[in-house]
């Protein structure tokens, strides 16, 4: 049976991580690659890795740090975050990295999904989603708008739509990323997470309010997510993941608990 | 020396990285004199099969393959490579290259799980596997353990030649092999201690495997 993935996701800027882990002192917190390798050992699933640097002239900085990256931990690893063409993607797959995640320039340009997929595999194509709640309206029926630029600029797009688009264009996965839940550690949205993975056969991950270890149960099992993305639960050092993933399976959540 | 043999499909940086992390000589090598020489052979790939046969039969590199099951080098299939060893695959009717009597099928649709209801397919991410019979390159592997995989075809070879299973709506055969050649579905570069587990027994294999 099909494990459920915990998925520790690291800002990157300049290549130094900008969220440390508060209570480990053996290792340098802003180092992306040290970071890696700590979640790897500890039992992550994954690691998404999202480059918030602001200016695309200093990008091959991340490229040195997702080659460095392959060579510390053997499991997949995803890079999003500033990829607007296919060289961009192609630029993160040879580095290392085994998935690209692509977001505001998919709803830009839908097509670059359809491309990445074709020249490299749909496996390797992630669409992130960033998406809000607004008033349910004939443009947006399903009541969740998606969003760009953190959620500054709202783009007139129906979420569920959008998620059915880009699977029919060959996106692999779906990174679910609630703007209304993402830093609360509240919750995931909930709603809208079972409401994208039950309407599309690729596997939705959920990102976005995780704040302690009901919230990802919740989302694993009545949110129907396939993997929950963790950030700011596991960098201050609320729980590590290997607590994470032994409450999960003391739950009876299907859980990868041997590394 | 191992070859891991380089027909233009996806990321092949990610074997020899593992490989070279086990501090084993490896070479990524589209050459089939490069690929004779080595002591063994690594056969990756992921993608389509009728992308990949094309290219093996246009670059020679399928017979470069078969020469080396004859030279009885150990041989390790990865993802597509542990599909496109069968006779053909479901995928667009695709005739590959014969070296295990079978066929590579596409999971059901609809898939359901006797617990978790519908399935999704792709199979993508870390599932078990359910040894069958013992074999060199499962050595040490624990019921634990669990493997990273990405597909929607698995190998349907003949009983005898299953090694492992791995339950997903179906039990399919996840780690098959005869004689010198063995293949898993999983990615075991991408499978954390488990999946270098898997590869350092391969590295140190002798091909020989008696049931």
């Amino acid at each position: 049976m099909l494990s459920k993935r915990i998925i520790p996701c690291l800002d990157v800027r300049e290549g130094k991580t900008t969220k440390g882990i508060k209570f480990k002192e053996n290792i340098d917190i802003g180092d992306p690659v040290e970071m890696a390798r700590f979640y790897y050992e500890e039992g992550a699933d994954e690691v998404v890795f999202y480059d918030i640097t602001a200016s695309s002239d200093r990008r091959d900085i991340m490229i040195d740090v997702v080659r460095r990256v392959a060579r510390e931990i053997y499991i997949p690893f995803c890079v999003g975050g500033g990829i607007r063409t296919l060289e961009d993607m192609r630029a993160v797959l040879l580095a290392g990295a085994e998935k690209v995640s692509v977001n505001s320039a998919a709803v830009l340009n839908p097509r670059i999904i359809a491309e990445g997929a074709e020249v490299f595999g749909r496996q390797c194509v992630v669409l992130g989603m960033d998406v809000k709640k607004v008033a349910s309206s004939d443009r947006i029926p399903s009541g969740y708008e998606v969003v760009i630029d953190g959620g500054r600029t709202r783009m007139g797009r129906d979420a569920l739509e959008w998620a059915k688009e880009a699977e029919s264009l060959g996106a692999g996965e779906i990174c679910l990323n609630s703007i209304d839940a993402d830093g609360t550690q509240e919750g995931y949205e909930m709603t809208l997470t079972s409401l994208i993975s039950e309407n599309v056969g690729i596997p939705v991950i959920a990102s976005g309010g995780a704040g302690n270890i009901d919230h990802i149960y919740d989302v694993l099992t009545r949110g129907k997510a396939d993997a929950a993305l963790v950030a700011s639960v596991v960098h201050y050092g609320t729980h590590s993941i290997r607590q994470i993933k032994e409450e999960l399976n003391r739950r009876r959540v299907k859980v990868r608990m041997a590394w | 020396m191992i070859a891991v043999i380089d027909y233009r499909v996806g990321n092949l940086g990610s074997v020899r990285r593992a490989i070279e992390r086990l501090g084993f000589p490896c070479k990524v090598t589209g050459e089939t004199d490069e690929i004779l020489s080595a002591e063994r052979v690594i056969f990756p790939g992921v993608g389509a099969a009728g992308k990949a046969m094309e290219f093996l039969k246009e670059t020679g590199l399928d017979e470069a393959v078969r020469e080396s099951l004859r030279r009885e080098k150990p041989i390790l299939g990865i993802c597509l490579g542990a599909q496109v060893i069968l006779e053909r695959s479901e995928e667009n009717g695709t005739p590959c290259l014969g070296l295990i009597k079978g066929k590579a099928v596409r999971f059901p649709k609809p898939l359901y799980g006797a617990a978790e209801g519908l399935l999704k397919v792709p199979h993508i991410g870390w599932n078990g596997v359910i040894p069958r019979r013992r074999h060199p390159v499962l050595e040490g592997i624990r019921a634990a353990d669990e493997f990273y995989f990405v597909h929607s075809y698995y190998p349907l070879p003949e009983e005898e030649d299953v090694i492992a299973l791995t339950d997903y709506g179906v039990r399919f055969p996840s780690v098959i092999g005869c004689r010198n050649l063995i293949a898993v579905q999983f990615h075991p570069e991408k499978s954390g201690t488990a999946g270098l587990r898997l590869l350092r027994n391969f590295c140190m294999w002798d091909g020989r495997y008696v049931e």
